[in-house]
């Protein structure tokens, strides 16, 4: 049996909470007043994930980059190779809020999806 | 000259969501001035997620929320200027504008309303000592670098405030491969959200000193390294908790203050809680047909709210001038008072006739309160009393007030809002 | 390569130096360790035309405050730079003071002041609704003046600059040695020869003046810690109230600003280091303390920046100006403390005199001494203004949105001689960066600014040149 202490985030009451877990499984809940701590707590410790926001390169554009994020949550733990993913990707303007700027990022099958529209610059 | 019935005074959030309602409402020759070189404000650089949950029911990121705005602000076709700085707006809401277009410029406005927004306090304005070398920047000046420039401005960062555009850049500094050191804040609680203080800083093991602050900036041309010290109850530094911490950048999230130059200049009258206008139910100012709202009005913590807020300066605005040419009375009103550990109401006149059927009145306590009372009475008789689980300075909170509750009382009627004990 | 004059330091007194040499055919230039003018002391001071009752009779502090003082007027209209004079007062806080404000009364008429009064409580009071009730009567000084002390530096500089003095910077001198007709200067590996150098580096005077000369002389760099007040305090006094000494110390002053800041301070504490421009938390206080008992209810909230100044104290106390009599050609103008912003323009002269004198120069035929400052858009007229944006787009643009300057004058500041080269050389010829945000706002685009006009990478802007860069790489770039 193991546990683990978690603040709920789910509002400002900031709740400590004690997840108990047997072989992975969780087997009790305490510290939470609402339901939401309940469902918070049980997701974190099993299977926490996170959207993972950033910007990338463009090229060709008005502004030199453009902000993207998972179009869903990832796995917590592929964090750090998502950015290092990242770092080699530049898009070609014009880029419209949607558009995929790497596809199954670090394998997790979640694309990256940019998230501001960029308009090609001017011709000079 | 050129007239406008409403004209906008900043294309952020707050500008954005006014302009949208005023148009919905009826409003006709909407302008919005932004002195940035695109429409929707911080938003652009604030390229995290969690926007949006009340007014889209969804986590949007920043440009995404304000992308929304800006898009049915062009199918309203919705006139708008960018860069374009407002320099002057007389009390007869004559705006003076200028770009490099068009050169200086004046406008005469049916209504103004301002949505300037707010700038961060500087390290200045915090009176911390030391140096003065290249490397301390308000947080906001980091975001923007980072985010819409794509320049680190540090590799060994300290931020100085927790709240939430602090949390976020220790995450935001950390992901783009920086070590942010710690994050020290003055007060023993953070500002910001539960949830940034777990997924900014625990989720990277960025540990968060309360009850500190920064006593000395070393470095004389780039940051080298700045002292952090404990602080006691009347947030002195306590001799003997000196700490250095070795770092080339430190990032200051201290407080955000509404940029009301232009409201003062005008001769509007100020609330020196809020930093912004004192306003009536109709979020209007001192002045009649100049409206405030966002956070310019008073600092918000969910653009959602701003949104809202905004919104309902652009009706009513639009309901100013449509009365304006119908020669409609004005009505007379019940002052609110903040006591008992509410800092401040927004509004805090209320004209009863010109209230909507629901009335919203926002406002933040002084202190973390836990399973206290809001209560609200009026002419002492008390109108509401409703439990909070828990309040703290950092979070907004709201009220809402019915019209029918306030009709018929006497001229010069106060109505108290009141945290009370359980 | 060989010069006439090399002058260490950019600062107020070697400018004004550089300036008055300009006036005559000779190579001169001036050596700079820092990356602009105006970098030192003379960047961080009270900004005070003095009138000149301060200093002993017969010093030459108090003969050449009252000369500078004198000057200033003249020289912000050839060279346009911020000039007011708003006259100042010394507050007297009881009756056993009051002998030591007529002291200062009589010293002041003896050196040459002119209009100097002391009024009486109420008339302190009519003038000044602020000051402090506890204040018994006052010195009025009617030529006391408030200046823009970058303003009069670069002014100087530049206007040295056009009429052909070569202006070095990140040149730190190592060494100066003697040669058969002069001087070499040393900096780093390059060597400066010349029959003249003058000694204008501030709190690094004694260094200098002590590798040449057997008389020694020793400067403390005396720190002094200010407050700068939001503009919307501009009118809190109209005077440059200072403090009579008295049982609480040395006072501090509060003034106006020519920019319609409030200034608070100076402290003044003795230092060893000569780099030592670090705030602290004592000094602010004491700022904040001794301004208190100046004026009633100073809005403390409206601090937007605090800063440090050395002053170059010498032991006597007094200028030294001239040759050390074991070093012939070799210059000092050490020990140059208060009042050496408001003395520099009367030093100058009287250092290009010692020198005229003794080459016995043409005069410059070229010479013009007059300067175009920096455009203000704010001054002109909405017809003239209009007009400018649509010959010069750039000035309809505002980039620092607190000062409310437009990219035309920052371009301006960049491009014009001896430009700004940082955040902080802009900040100083435009005041862009120096308002209420204290450059939160407009840096990354000033910044921006710096680097299309110097042809330079974001990287490399600068916030005061050196090591003070502000970007430290890209997004990801060390994942």
């Amino acid at each position: 049996m193991e546990s683990r202490e978690l603040i709920c985030i789910g509002c400002p009451m900031g709740c400590m909470m004690t997840v108990t877990l047997e072989d992975g499984r969780v087997t009790a809940v305490s510290g939470n007043t609402c339901k939401r701590g309940d469902v918070y707590a049980r997701k974190e410790v099993t299977n926490p994930t996170r959207i993972v926001t950033s910007s990338v390169r463009v090229d060709g554009g008005e502004l030199p980059v453009v902000s993207v994020k998972t179009r869903e949550d990832i796995p917590k733990g592929k964090i750090s190779e998502v950015m290092e993913a990242l770092k080699a990707v530049c898009v070609q303007a014009p880029v419209q809020i949607g558009d995929v700027v790497l596809a199954d990022v670090a394998g997790t099958g979640v694309d990256m999806v940019a998230t501001k529209n960029v308009r090609a610059a001017a011709a000079r | 000259m050129r007239q406008y019935d409403i004209v906008i005074i900043g294309g952020g959030p707050a500008g954005l969501a006014a302009a949208l309602e005023a148009k919905k409402s009826g409003g006709q020759r909407i302008l919005i001035l932004e002195r940035d070189r695109e429409l929707g404000g911080i938003l652009n650089q604030c390229i995290h997620n969690g926007f949006g949950l009340h007014t889209f029911k969804e986590e949007l990121t920043g440009p995404e929320y304000a992308a929304r705005f800006i898009e049915q602000v062009e199918k309203e076709q919705i006139e708008y200027l960018l860069n374009t700085m407002v320099l002057d707006i007389s009390p007869e809401k004559v705006v003076t504008a200028m770009n490099r277009e068009e050169g200086l410029f004046e406008i005469q406005a049916g209504a103004v309303i301002l949505a300037m927004g707010c700038r961060e306090r500087s390290r200045g304005a915090l009176n911390i000592p030391g140096y003065r070398p290249a490397g301390v920047f308000s947080a906001g000046t980091a975001q923007r670098l980072v985010n819409m420039e794509g320049f680190l401005p540090g590799r060994e960062v300290v931020i100085l405030g927790s709240g939430d555009i602090g949390l976020i850049m220790a995450r935001r500094m950390t992901l783009e491969g920086a070590k942010v050191k710690v994050v020290a804040e003055l007060l023993p609680y953070s500002g910001g959200l539960k949830r940034n203080i777990v997924q900014c800083l625990d989720d990277y093991g960025i540990p968060l000193k309360l009850s500190h602050t920064v006593v000395d900036i070393q470095g004389k041309e780039r940051v080298t390294g700045v002292t952090l010290a404990k602080v006691d109850e009347n947030r002195r530094p306590i001799t003997g908790t000196e700490e250095f911490y070795s770092c080339d950048t430190l990032l200051l999230s201290c407080g955000l203050i509404p940029e009301n130059e232009l409201s003062r200049e005008m001769g509007v009258v100020m609330n020196p809680v809020t930093s912004g206008p004192v306003v009536n139910e109709s979020l209007e100012t001192s002045i009649p047909g100049v409206f405030a709202c966002g956070n310019v009005l008073h600092v918000h913590d969910l653009v959602d709210f701003v949104s809202q807020e905004a919104a309902s300066a652009g009706r009513h605005a639009a309901a100013y001038v449509a009365a304006e040419k119908s020669g409609e009375a004005a009505a007379s009103s019940i002052t609110v008072k903040p006591q008992g550990g509410v800092r401040y109401t927004v509004p805090s006149i209320l004209r009863p006739q010109r209230m909507e059927e629901e009335q919203i009145l926002r406002f933040r306590v002084g202190d973390v309160y836990k399973n206290h009372y809001v209560s609200m009475y009026l002419n002492g008789e008390r109108l509401a009393h409703r439990k909070r689980p828990v309040m703290a300075p950092g979070e907004m909170e709201e009220l809402k007030l019915k019209r029918e509750q306030l009709l018929g009382c006497p001229a010069g009627s106060e109505l108290i809002v009141t945290i009370e004990e359980a | 390569m060989k010069y006439d004059v090399i002058i260490i330091g950019a600062g107020v007194t070697g400018s004004a130096v550089a300036r008055e040499l300009s006036r005559y055919r000779l190579k001169a230039a001036v050596l700079e360790k820092e990356e602009d003018v105006c970098s030192g002391t003379s960047k961080a001071n009270s900004g005070i035309a003095h009138a000149g009752f301060d200093a002993e009779s017969g010093t030459l502090m108090a003969k050449l405050n009252v000369e500078g003082n004198q000057m200033m007027e003249a020289l912000s209209r050839e060279l346009d730079f911020p000039f007011r004079r708003n006259g100042s007062l010394v507050l007297c806080f009881s009756e056993e003071d009051r002998p030591k404000l007529r002291t200062l009364y009589e010293r002041g008429v003896k050196n040459g002041v002119a209009g100097l009064r002391i009024l009486e409580k109420e008339e302190v009071k009519a003038m000044e609704p602020n000051i402090s009730d506890e204040v018994e009567a006052a010195l009025y000084a009617p030529t006391g003046g408030i200046v823009c002390p970058f303003g009069l530096t670069i002014a100087l500089a530049e206007n040295a600059c056009t009429n052909g003095v070569e202006f070095y910077f990140d040149t730190q001198v190592t060494d100066i040695q003697r040669a058969d007709d002069g001087w070499k200067v040393v900096a780093g590996e390059t060597v400066y020869e010349t029959r003249f150098v003058v000694n204008a580096a501030g709190v690094y005077a004694d260094v200098f003046h002590n590798m040449v000369s057997a008389r020694k002389i020793h400067i403390t760099p005396r720190k002094g810690e200010y407050c700068l007040l939001d503009k919307t305090t501009g009118n809190f006094v109209s005077h440059t109230i200072f403090q009579l000494p008295g049982k609480y110390g040395k006072g501090v002053l509060v003034s106006p600003t020519v920019h319609g800041n409030t200034l608070v301070g100076p402290t003044a504490t003795d230092i060893e280091e000569k780099e030592g421009t670090n705030t602290t938390q004592a000094g602010l206080s004491e700022v904040r303390e001794k301004a208190a008992r100046s004026v009633k209810n100073l809005p403390m909230n409206q601090v937007i920046t605090s800063f440090a100044g050395l002053r170059a104290h010498e032991d006597g106390g007094e200028f030294i100006i001239g040759e050390p009599g074991d070093a012939p050609g070799f210059i000092d103008c050490a020990g140059i403390e208060s009042p050496g912003l408001t003395s520099a323009p009367a030093v100058g002269k009287m250092v290009a005199g010692i020198i005229a004198g003794k080459l016995q120069p043409e005069r410059n035929p070229d010479f013009d001494g007059t300067r175009k400052g920096i455009l203000n858009p704010a001054a002109l007229s909405k017809e003239e203004r209009a007009a400018l944006i649509k010959e010069k787009p750039a000035y309809g643009t505002i980039v620092c949105r607190c000062e409310r300057i437009t990219e035309g004058e920052i371009i301006d500041a960049v491009t014009r001689p001896l430009g700004a080269k940082s955040l902080d050389g802009v900040k100083r010829r435009t005041r862009a960066g120096m308002g209420r945000c204290q450059s939160g706002f407009c840096s990354p685009r000033t910044m921006e600014i710096i680097a299309r006009e110097r042809k330079i990478p974001m990287e490399q802007v600068t916030k005061s040149g050196g090591g003070s860069g502000i970007i430290l790489g890209t997004n990801k770039d060390r994942l």
